[in-house]
């Protein structure tokens, strides 16, 4: 992850900044444009799936079909964005070839890998010396997933969501929609009815899988949406860190992505998720770029603990916000977050967390970074039920504006219905001291190096949270990202 | 975006609002063209009893005041005994008394006072005064509000005070707004107008009270206009009673160096709602928006508190403590903007509150909107109770339990009570409150219970 400087730099035409901007030539397979029962029956009937599957895909797109009628598309968020047609947009796009599932990498087309290893993501086997296991995922379809062989050793299970779907049906019937019912929101009813692919989790009782999981997301097919669905499931006792990246490459069209994360720690297990979302941010200009719209929440059990991690540097609109409910007594969810918006890029994001259950316990740490003509915000909630005896909750959310055409904003909701609830929120926003700029640039830094190093020391209690690798990623990545906002 | 529903009980209003239009034939044609635009947007808007994707009353059942009557009449008896009686009095002050919605200068007490014109916003309005065709709805009714923009068609009278440029007064202004002593529900739609000019100095009160226990329903509007180098010390006390809907809207837009400050103390009404909005709008301008809420039974308080910044170097605080008791539910939505060329502002907002009983919900959203880089901003809140251990601990000190709950109620509210500093206005909430303590902790089953 760290060969990244060996990558050449594309030429400023694309946008600058953004270095995993390239396209792979390689030939997709195509459903035709535009959303349908037909799609959704094609999707279903190229990924072999069973009937249920179908009818739970046919529900989501029937209720979709009603919200789009009754224009449930949220407008909530601070974002400004043309409207979507969602009849634009290719709802399957795979590489040819990959309607089998690759038996071992060398089934994998070489250009695939070259993609990868490009992006630094190591497929090879060698990867396992980097002690992580890939799902690679490149537009509707995961090409291969790593070391599968090894962890089934120890009963976890660890490959695509199609692979899952066909080899572990009860699993997947079990919990698919568990905490994010096709019935949540207009993205997520539209994700469950034309899902492609994703990563399946499955960490048997009392496991602690030994090395990190990756999803890595590409998208590659111009005009086309990303729609996927990944399912971690821990069960009693169990423990998982599991990391996700994504990259796009450069395109003055956007493009839309709408995921949907479940997360499911059950009693006495902990889940710890760690994302880097780097999708192509647009042009300086405002041109392209990825529209985020995702859901992801997890459902903590007794004593489970659910921590999510985030660095979103990507993405011209990001709408996203990873929660916890806190079901079982003494449950505990963390939020840990870095949103850096630059340009004209523009982010509402932040968690929800619900708390049930007695003793509960949430944590939010949210870092937001304006820059150039971004938009950054925070929305938060933070809910207490009347059940949720001896509730805490603290939240902190520090905003940080670089240059006086960008804006930084806080919303948040704290609802209590239990009296024995303890609440913290403090937020604070302002600009890179003009001392401590100084300090540094007298000892010898320039301004931008200066800028960079007091941005990471800003954002030093969220990166800490990430696995070392990502840590040193999201630093570097907050460097590239705010190169031309400074000075 | 949501389909479009049919606004919500228009119809309720809208036979008062045509007699009102037919038989104000006195009225200046500017009157009628902004009443006319007040009921145009009540009409679209309706009553805002729509709670989902509506973020402006995400939190606050109105339904109802949807499902309640109320006439439009006015003139009932009151006397001064018992505006006296009620609320807070001092003689040495101006007192500006309206009585369902309209001026009454038999019980008003007016001193002679060099550079203060206070008293009836019809006459106002007929005569002309100072900037009123300007002033009037100019900060309140002009916005997609159903509030201001109902109170805006029915714009009849309430109260004007003008301070000329200068003027310092060391007495304060107040200004009772009571409904008649009678079983009548009535609709009032009370104006206030103040216009401070540069350098003055003005302490003014409102105070809002009912004299039945029958329902009332009111949307007062005051618009506070604070010229270059003013202060304005404000106080609103809101004490009806809780069968009654208070929907209070204050505007406030200050010019240069001039410093508003406020204390709200808000006990009563069923379901009411104190929106207050300043305007910072030339450099230097200061506000400060404070105030204590307390609920108990099933009442709904919400406090909507929002200051702009549209111009370099003000500073504003926002500070706001409630207490929360029974079935209660209190709303805290704070909002700081500042905008793109207000640069050098310092903000800061705090909600603190305190939780008695199971039952009891509070709901604080403090949002920020920064558009400007140099700025200095934060914000807070919490929820909380009293523990154990606190009341534990002055029960060792041979304070029985139920003077040491009240103590550290009475402690919690006290630095808000400190705020309000003419002697008949602070010893008047002072007395609402501690007759308010014993309620709040008669519906408390967890104080100290954890």
């Amino acid at each position: 992850m760290t060969n990244q400087n060996t990558i050449s730099r594309e030429s400023d035409l694309s946008g600058g900044e953004y270095k995993w901007g390239f396209v792979t030539d390689i030939e997709t397979d195509l459903a035709p444009k535009g959303l349908s029962e037909d799609i959704v029956r094609l999707i279903s009937a190229k990924k072999e799936e069973p009937e249920w599957l179908l009818e739970y895909r046919l529900k989501a797109y029937r209720h979709w079909v009603e919200l789009e009628k009754s224009e449930a598309e949220p407008t909530w968020a601070m974002i400004d964005y043309p409207p979507i047609d969602y009849q634009d947009i290719y709802y399957y796009a795979a590489p040819k070839g990959t309607n089998e599932a690759p038996k071992s990498l060398d089934d994998v087309d070489p250009e695939m890998l070259e993609t990868f290893e490009k992006l630094g993501i190591p497929l090879q086997e060698r990867a396992a010396l980097a002690g992580v296991a890939v799902d690679a995922v490149f537009d509707s379809v995961s090409v291969v997933t790593t070391m599968e062989k090894q962890l089934g050793e120890l009963g976890i299970i660890f490959c695509s969501f199609s692979n899952a779907v066909k080899n572990h049906p009860e699993l997947v019937k079990k919990y698919l929609g568990s905490v994010v019912p096709y019935t949540d929101n207009f993205f997520a009813s539209l994700n469950a009815a034309v899902f492609s692919d994703g990563s399946f989790v499955y960490i048997p009782p009392g496991v602690k899988c030994p090395i990190e999981l990756m999803t890595y997301f590409r998208i590659n097919t111009e005009g086309s949406g990303q729609f996927e669905r990944t399912l971690i499931v821990a069960d009693k006792g169990a423990y998982v860190s599991y990391l996700e990246g994504c990259t796009a490459p450069f395109r003055k069209t956007s493009q839309l992505h709408a995921a949907t994360v479940e997360l499911v720690a059950l009693d006495d297990s902990e889940i710890k998720y760690s994302t880097i979302q780097n999708w192509f941010p647009g042009t300086k200009d405002g041109e392209g770029g990825i529209y985020n719209f995702v859901t992801k929440r997890g459902r903590a059990d007794k004593n489970a603990k659910i921590s999510w991690t985030q660095v979103e540097t990507g993405s011209a609109i990001t709408w996203k916000y990873p929660s916890v409910i806190l079901k079982g007594d003494n449950s505990v969810g963390e939020f840990f977050s870095v949103a850096l918006a630059n340009n004209h890029q523009q982010a509402d994001t932040g968690t929800k967390m619900i708390h049930i259950g007695k003793n509960t316990k949430s944590t939010i740490v949210s870092k937001g970074i304006s820059a150039g003509k971004g938009s950054n915000t925070y929305r938060g909630q933070v809910q207490i039920m009347p059940g949720a005896e001896n509730a805490v909750n603290h939240t902190q959310c520090d905003s940080l504006l670089v240059g006086d055409e960008c804006g930084a904003h806080t919303v948040p909701y704290i609802e209590v219905r239990n009296p024995t609830a303890r609440l913290e929120h403090e937020a604070s926003t302002s600009k890179v001291s003009d001392d401590q700029l100084f300090y540094l640039m007298a000892r010898g830094l320039s301004e931008e190096e200066a800028h960079h190093m007091i941005i990471t020391g800003w954002s030093r209690d969220v990166i800490k949270e990430l696995p070392f690798e990502f840590a040193l990623e999201a630093s570097q990545l907050l460097k590239v990202s705010l190169e031309g906002a400074v000075g | 975006m949501t389909l479009a529903t049919p606004a919500v009980a228009v119809e309720k209003f809208s036979g008062a609002y045509e007699s009102l239009a037919a038989g104000s034939s006195d009225v200046p044609e500017w009157l009628k063209a902004v009443r006319q635009q007040g009921w145009a947007t009540f009409s679209e808007l309706g009553l805002p009893t729509k709670r989902r994707g509506n973020e402006l009353w995400k939190y606050t059942n109105l339904q109802p005041l949807a499902a309640a009557d109320f006439a439009y009449i006015v003139g009932g008896l009151v006397t001064v005994d018992q505006i006296k009686a009620a609320g807070p009095w001092d003689d040495a002050w101006n007192t500006i008394v309206v009585v369902d919605g309209k001026f009454s200068a038999e019980l008003s007490n007016l001193h002679d006072t060099v550079g203060l014109d206070a008293g009836s916003l019809a006459e106002a309005i007929s005569s002309g005064k100072g900037d009123i065709e300007s002033q009037l709805a100019s900060l309140a009714g002009r916005e997609e509000y159903a509030f201001t923009a109902l109170s805006t068609a029915f714009i009849e009278d309430g109260a004007y005070i003008a301070i000329a440029d200068g003027t310092e007064l060391e007495q304060p202004i107040q200004v009772v707004f009571v409904t008649s002593d009678d079983a009548e529900s009535r609709a009032s739609y009370p104006r206030m107008v103040v216009d401070a000019g540069a350098n003055t100095s003005i302490v003014l009160i409102e105070t809002y009270l009912n004299l039945s226990d029958s329902a009332q329903f009111s949307a007062p509007v005051g618009e506070l206009f604070a010229g270059d180098q003013s202060t304005i010390r404000h106080y609103r006390v809101q004490i009806e009673n809780e069968s009654s809907f208070h929907l209070g809207t204050t505007r406030v837009r200050q010019l240069a160096d001039s410093n508003f400050t406020s204390t709200s103390f808000a006990v009563g009404a069923s379901i009411a709602r104190n929106d207050v909005h300043t305007l910072l709008d030339a450099p230097g301008a200061t506000c400060t928006l404070h105030g204590l809420y307390m609920t108990s039974g099933s009442q709904q308080q919400d406090q909507e508190i929002s200051t702009t910044h549209a111009k370099p170097g003000c500073s504003s605080n926002q500070f706001y403590k409630g207490i929360l008791s029974g079935k209660s539910h209190a709303v805290f939505s704070g909002k700081v903007v500042v905008m793109r060329d207000a640069q050098k502002s310092d903000a800061t907002q705090k909600d603190l509150n305190l939780l008695l009983s199971r039952g009891a919900e509070i709901d604080a959203k403090p949002s920020l909107e920064i558009y400007a880089d140099d700025v200095t901003v934060a914000h807070g809140a919490t929820a909380g109770h009293v523990d154990k251990d606190t009341l534990f601990y002055l029960q060792s000190r041979g304070v029985d339990e139920e003077t040491a709950k009240a103590i550290l109620v009475r402690g919690f509210a006290e630095e808000m009570l400190n705020e309000f500093e003419p002697k008949a206005l602070n010893d008047f909430v002072e007395r609402i409150t501690d007759e308010r303590i014993p309620i709040l902790l008669a519906e408390s089953d967890t104080i100290g219970t954890a």
